[in-house]
């Protein structure tokens, strides 16, 4: 059965291979090339799932040794591969609703004539991921993790023939780079201090290690983490990776990319167990995300963007839990998996409706489209209850666990942590609620608007087709788009319930993670209830904004936090100031020193050494009889020399 | 005889010959005088030959004398060639190795 592992890669592998360099000839057929394969993936997936859940609990860890890549005395990396409960679980998610956005996107850029590139560039995205999931050692996970990095500039760049886009990508690549660097130092102090970094021995050698070193560790793994899952202080790229395709976000967001770094902290919880700064760092960090991105989420006017905080925060929440310890790892994951169902759903429908409206983003310029979009308004729907956590469905079983588990860190952390995760609750509801009630209800803002500028409609190829219109006319999307909203909105309602009946996800994850309990200074009752009350409230205060009142399509100046918050919270700002800016003046004042001492003292050697030759040349004047002084005197000094010497 | 008179004797020719290089001109006095020297030298040789009883300071002072012989055969031809081009015997005259 392990012999299967490899083949999850290898498909969506050979996909990229194939529709990268296959050439025109398969321009024709590339979508659905790359849609077999990636769908070849989720069946081997399912097919070694069904062969996993057959066994104990125990043997359920495959390792596949494919071969020895790089040995070298100590220093020996393997090219293995891991299926466990923990990797199981991402593989279903990476595949199952990666192939469906490879369907929807077959819909999606049907009239992108770079399209086989484009399914090439998804499957890659996929191998990676597939790739850092199933490594069995840090350096593999590494060349997974680059490999993701690599998709997504390749993936949010695609329109690159507009500057914003390839701006965006260039901005992702980079942010990335800082925690890439963050893996990297965590894999090389592993390597000094535990002479490995497969996964195995790293873990079984944490409890002899001193815990100045786990944290070390812990901290540069956490700064990868930040990188990869947009957490702040390296969350500036998300917003601006929007520029991608549709689909492009609802991978990024949903299945791949921004879950890795919940997967590395999930993945390396033996050592931020046994370092216990190093996970208090990962709790801040995700409570400061979450509010965060709701709080830019709140302020959007772009659907996607809206959407981007949202996801920001979600992964926070997910931060936040595997942070906790064994209280929240399972937690973490099982969010992972719902949010990966009901995000992946919210940008799909949100691309939908971008279909449907010449690719229109801006909220302010939709409006009562459920008449128009049943189907992506129900599925939509249906992912923004289960996002804000409406009982019975998924986001509700899973966020309810992490504010739960959160209270359960105990004293004054937990209090701190559980009000910032319920403060985030509230958030959540009342910038999804914005996004629903600005897009499907109210007036339907986007008649009698005038044409959009020629240049922001020819920027975006998707939209020649439609023609310039004075007016969009919406309309639903085609089956191949709907039906994988369809899946997934089942999954978004119907997923955390069937986890959490009988504690069904903690039982299949508990082997790998451990799970401890907690003493929780709430009831578990105290905290569903007082989430309910925080979704009623930004529920209501929402309703209350866009509902009951018009919504102008002209955005409102609005107050000091909402500017704020259109600008990220000011991200940019900030990193132009202290980084750009600080970065300039340190390389102006080390070109300074550079120029003035380093270059003054190998200058001013020359210098001196040139102006001493030039005096000594006119000791060279041509008259023998001077020369003859010189001699007789350098024998005379040689002879006084050596009679000193005698003397003494 | 105290050879040690002979010693002084021979540093007195030596710096005679080594002042006279060094204030004369005339490329011939010049030349003279460093055969003052060599025979200075050689005096001084001798002297010690026979100081420490036995022959290797009389052997090297027939080698300077070999290479004395050389050396005025090589030094005169290149004085006369001098003074052929520059009608002139002075060793200032032939200041042309310089900058």
């Amino acid at each position: 059965m392990e012999n299967l592992i490899a083949l999850l890669v290898a498909a969506p592998l050979l996909g990229a291979a194939v529709l990268l360099c296959g050439g025109r000839r398969l321009d024709a057929v590339g979508q659905w090339i790359g849609t077999v394969l990636a769908g070849a993936s989720f069946v081997i997936g399912v097919v070694l799932f069904a062969d996993m859940l057959g066994k104990d609990a125990e043997h359920r860890i495959l390792i596949q040794h494919l071969w020895t890549w790089i040995p070298v005395e100590s220093f020996q990396a393997d090219v293995t591969f891991r299926l466990d409960q923990l990797s199981m679980t991402f593989v279903l998610l990476i595949t199952g609703v990666g192939s469906l956005i490879h369907l929807y996107s077959v819909g999606y850029m049907e009239h992108d004539e770079r399209r086989r590139r484009f399914f090439g560039y998804l499957n890659l995205f996929l191998a990676a991921m597939l790739l850092l999931v199933l490594a069995d050692n840090y350096l593999l996970l590494y060349v997974g993790w680059e490999g993701v990095g690599l998709a997504s500039y390749l993936l949010i760049g695609f329109w690159q023939h507009k500057p914003s886009a390839a701006t965006a990508a260039k901005k992702a690549f980079l942010v990335n780079r800082v925690g890439d660097m963050g893996l990297s130092i965590a894999i090389m102090l592993m390597f000094t201090t535990f002479g490995t970094f497969a996964f195995g021995p790293v873990f079984s050698h944490v409890g002899e290690t001193g815990e100045g070193k786990l944290t070390a560790i812990g901290l540069m793994l956490l700064l990868a983490a930040c990188g990869k899952s947009a957490q702040v202080p390296l969350q500036s790229w998300l917003g601006d990776a929007m520029e991608g395709p549709t689909p492009v976000s609802a991978l990024i967001h949903a299945a791949t990319m921004v879950t890795a770094g919940v997967y590395l902290i999930v993945r390396s919880g033996a050592i931020f167990n046994a370092a216990p700064d190093a996970q208090l760092a990962v709790t801040v960090v995700g409570a400061v995300t979450l509010l965060f991105g709701a709080i830019v989420g709140c302020a959007k006017d772009d659907i996607k963007k809206a959407l981007a905080g949202s996801t920001m925060s979600q992964i926070g929440y997910m931060v936040l839990a595997a942070g906790l310890g064994p209280i929240g790892y399972v937690f973490a994951i099982m969010h992972l998996v719902t949010h990966g169902f009901f995000k992946a759903g919210l940008f799909l429908g949100a691309g939908s409706v971008m279909h449907g409206m010449n690719d229109e983003v801006d909220m302010r310029k939709y409006g009562g489209l459920r008449k128009y979009m049943p189907v992506t308004f129900i599925t939509f729907g249906l992912g923004y209850l289960a996002i804000i956590g409406f009982p019975g469905l998924s986001g509700f079983f899973s966020k309810d666990k992490i504010i739960e588990a959160a209270f359960a860190k105990g004293g004054t952390e937990g209090w701190i942590l559980g009000g910032a995760a319920l403060l985030g609750a509230a958030i959540t509801a009342f910038y999804m609620t914005r996004v629903m009630l600005m897009t499907f209800f109210g007036e339907e803002r986007w008649r009698n608007q005038p044409t959009r500028s020629p240049e922001a409609a020819s920027a975006e190829p998707a939209a020649e087709h439609h023609g310039e219109h004075a007016e969009p006319h919406p309309h639903e999307s085609p089956k191949v788009m709907t039906i994988p909203m369809i899946v997934l909105a089942v999954g978004s309602v119907f997923g955390g319930a069937f986890f959490s009946i009988g504690d069904r996800f903690l039982h299949w994850l508990e082997p790998i993670t451990g799970h401890s309990e907690g003493n929780s200074p709430l009831s578990a009752a105290t905290v569903t209830g007082g989430t309910m009350v925080c979704l009623l409230i930004g529920v209501g205060i929402a309703y209350a904004m866009y509902g009951r009142r018009p919504v102008p399509s002209v955005a409102p100046r609005g107050s000091l936090l909402t500017r704020a918050a259109r600008r990220d919270l000011l991200q940019d700002d900030f990193n132009h100031v202290v980084l750009v800016r600080g970065g300039e003046h340190l390389t102006r004042s080390l070109v300074y020193v550079d120029h003035t001492l380093v270059d003054g003292v190998v200058n001013g050697t020359a210098a001196s050494v040139g102006g001493l030759s030039g005096r000594m040349r006119k000791l060279q004047n041509g008259f023998a009889r001077s020369y003859a002084v010189s001699m007789f005197g350098g024998a005379a000094i040689l002879v006084a020399a050596t009679l000193l010497m005698r003397a003494v | 005889m105290n050879p040690v008179n002979y010693l002084y004797l021979a540093a007195l020719l030596f710096t005679i010959g080594a002042t006279g290089v060094l204030i004369r001109r005339n490329a011939i006095v010049v030349f003279m005088c460093i055969e003052l020297m060599l025979n200075a030298c050689n005096l001084a040789f001798v002297t010690f030959s026979r100081m420490h009883g036995n022959l290797d300071g009389q052997i090297i002072a027939f080698f300077t004398m070999v290479v004395a012989a050389a050396e005025v055969v090589v030094g005169l031809a290149i004085i006369v060639s001098l003074f052929r081009s520059r009608h002139s015997a002075s060793v200032d005259d032939a200041s042309l190795m310089k900058l």
